[in-house]
């Protein structure tokens, strides 16, 4: 008896990190579709249609399939006196902490099904936050030891970028948060996203009940240096400098075939958490505006209930079109910025983020401060 | 000159010069999106949403100067209009032209190219044998761009291919009546070997020529 309850939450935790896997990997996959033609249309270009099979081109949707096969046909090159154990390790090590950071956000509400309730989120960790930066700072590794292996002065220069980047944009990105940690007093995202779900009648009577309780209206200057750190993590355009494609080629010059591919994935995989991550914390996560778990509550009043699975799927609906709105978002910047200057870089971590960071810290804790002393 | 301008406080918080540009982007992003979906129903044919060509499909439109490909122009009798007087030949700076002359036999024509070949790999397109021919027997207006092949070989044109812009390599069969030399009538020489520096260099380019064929009886019937 315990060893099947034992197992059906095994089974259950398997589909349910089966479903984030396919999710993201798909979404990956078809960014570098979305970059194309994206790019493609804002710059009024058509973007890569030639790829058909049997004559269907469908918008160019096999290209990412013809990259794949190309991928996988292509030399595996590992320099003569490159370190082979650490040249193979490195894009693995990219892509799997990559991906692992998944596990903690959830995508929807509890599911109540047989009496079982199912959070839907791969592993309900406590300390979510935590867990997810601590992922995201381990991905620096693949880097590092890409261009440490490949010994090769540009991809050492790229990896050494990399690095410097990533301490100096960590360290906002971990302040940018925690005034939602202290507002909402916990650690936990589902709890987090819970929480986002009210609204602001108790501190504005009148308009307040229209504006629900998201992480982007309690802190508003934290969600711009989040998103400006976050995508500074993800590697890209205009914080591409470990890349930097036009001089340096970067931290994967000495690699070929899919191991490239893997970190090409790796950029897209973390802009999707990024995604998900700006969707949690601000953005109210699988919360839909007006919509508590038994129904919808207008603000002018009116009602109108909804079931048990309608609500779920309405959340998860929320939740996957809010990710994806950030992943256009973070598309239009890269088509649209240039790239930042190594001093320009650094100075907008050090000079601008981080001081805003840790004045946003303190005007949020004397804030709280001042309703808790009031009560 | 213009020095580095000072950045205004709005400006230096980058945020609202970044939506600026976002906005920028994101307005072409939404039009031709738009304009796209309207073609996928078929409305809005008429508007593009791209400024690309496709480019085999959908040819940009030429200047009506442009230089392409060369051709001969032609008599009704489906003769050249070339009299052979070898003024192309001479002020090709490429040297690309090969000529032969032969007798005609309208008194008043006098010579005609028996052989007339233009090595396309060498030409510059200048367009001086243009200029200079005096009987307008040879134009650049063919508006052939794609002109490509796997050798040099094939880039030489015979007469066959200057009489007639819409034959492509390889000229399946032999359609001029005049007598003339023509690669049809003979195998395609091999490539030359790769030319060696310290011996002078081959002047002519040029293939030797094959046999004549053809007749002006067939043009102009028999003489009674
Ligand atoms: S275009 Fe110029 S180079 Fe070419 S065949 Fe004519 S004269 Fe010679
Ligand atoms: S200049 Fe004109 S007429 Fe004279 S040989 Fe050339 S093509 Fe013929």
């Amino acid at each position: 008896m315990i060893a099947a309850l034992v197992f059906a939450d095994i089974g259950i935790k398997l589909a349910l990190a089966g479903i984030v896997f396919f999710g993201v990997l798909n979404l990956a996959g078809l960014h570098t579709w979305v970059e194309r033609k994206q790019s493609a249309i804002m710059q009024d270009r058509i973007g890569a249609n030639r790829a058909s099979i049997f004559g269907i081109k469908l918008f160019g949707l096999f290209h990412p399939l013809a990259d794949a096969i190309k991928m996988f046909f292509k030399e595996d090159f590992i320099p003569a006196n490159g370190d082979r154990l650490l040249h193979t390790l490195a894009p693995f090590l990219s892509v799997f902490f990559a991906l692992v950071a998944f596990a903690g956000i959830p995508f929807g509400d509890r599911l109540m099904v047989g009496g079982r309730a199912i959070n839907l989120q791969v592993a309900g960790i406590y300390i979510g936050i935590l867990y997810i930066f601590a992922m995201l700072s381990l991905g620096v590794y693949g880097v590092i030891l890409a261009g440490f292996s490949s010994r090769n002065n540009y991809a050492l220069l790229g990896s050494l970028r990399a690095t410097a980047q990533m301490i100096s944009y960590e360290i906002a990105l971990g302040l940018s948060i925690i005034g939602l940690v202290m507002i909402f007093s916990t650690m936990d995202l589902q709890q987090m996203v819970r929480a986002q779900g009210g609204d602001f009648s108790r501190w504005l009577p009148g308009i307040g009940r229209w504006i629900p309780m998201w992480g982007i209206f309690l802190q508003p200057v934290a969600f711009f240096v989040f998103l400006t750190a976050a995508l500074a993590e993800t590697k890209r355009v205009p914080f591409d400098l470990p890349e930097g494609e036009s001089e340096i080629i970067g931290y994967f010059v000495e690699y070929s075939g899919m191991k490239f591919g893997l970190f090409f994935m790796t950029d897209f995989i973390e802009t999707v958490l990024v995604a998900c991550l700006a969707t949690t914390l601000f953005f109210g996560g699988w919360q839909v505006p007006y919509l508590h778990p038994d129904g919808f509550h207008f603000p002018w009043g009116a009602t109108a209930a909804v079931g048990h699975l309608v609500y779920v799927g309405l959340g998860i609906a929320s939740f996957s079109l809010k990710v994806l709105a950030f992943c256009w978002l973070f598309m239009a910047i890269r088509w649209t910025l240039p790239r930042f200057r190594y001093d320009q870089l650094m100075k907008l971590g050090w000079i601008y983020l981080f001081p805003i960071a840790l004045v946003n810290v303190l005007v949020t804790a004397g804030i709280l401060a001042f309703l808790g002393a009031r009560g | 000159m213009q020095r580095k301008r000072e950045l205004t406080f709005l400006e230096n918080l980058y945020v609202p010069e970044i939506v600026r540009g976002l906005v920028l982007t994101s307005r072409h992003f939404f039009g031709n999106l738009f304009i796209h979906t309207a073609h996928l129903v078929g409305l809005m044919k008429n508007r593009s949403a791209a400024v690309t060509f496709q480019y085999p499909e959908q040819k940009r439109p030429l200047a009506p100067r442009l230089r392409t490909r060369h051709r001969l122009t032609v008599r009704e009798e489906g003769t050249p209009r070339c009299v052979g007087c070898m003024l192309c030949e001479t002020v090709c700076p490429a040297k690309c032209i090969t000529i032969v002359a032969g007798e005609h036999p309208d008194p008043n024509v006098e010579k005609y190219p028996v052989r007339f070949d233009i090595d396309l790999g060498v030409c510059v397109y200048c367009g001086y044998c243009v200029e200079v021919c005096p009987e307008d027997a040879i134009r650049m207006d063919t508006e052939i761009l794609d002109i490509a092949a796997y050798s040099r070989q094939a880039m030489k044109l015979d007469i066959h291919e200057l009489m007639d812009p819409k034959l492509r390599k390889p000229v399946p069969e032999c359609t001029l009546k005049f007598p003339h030399q023509c690669r049809v009538h003979k195998p395609v020489l091999p490539e030359a070997p790769q030319q060696r520096s310290d011996l002078p260099a081959v002047v002519s380019r040029n293939e030797p020529p094959g046999p004549m064929v053809g007749s002006w009886e067939a043009v102009y019937g028999k003489k009674d």
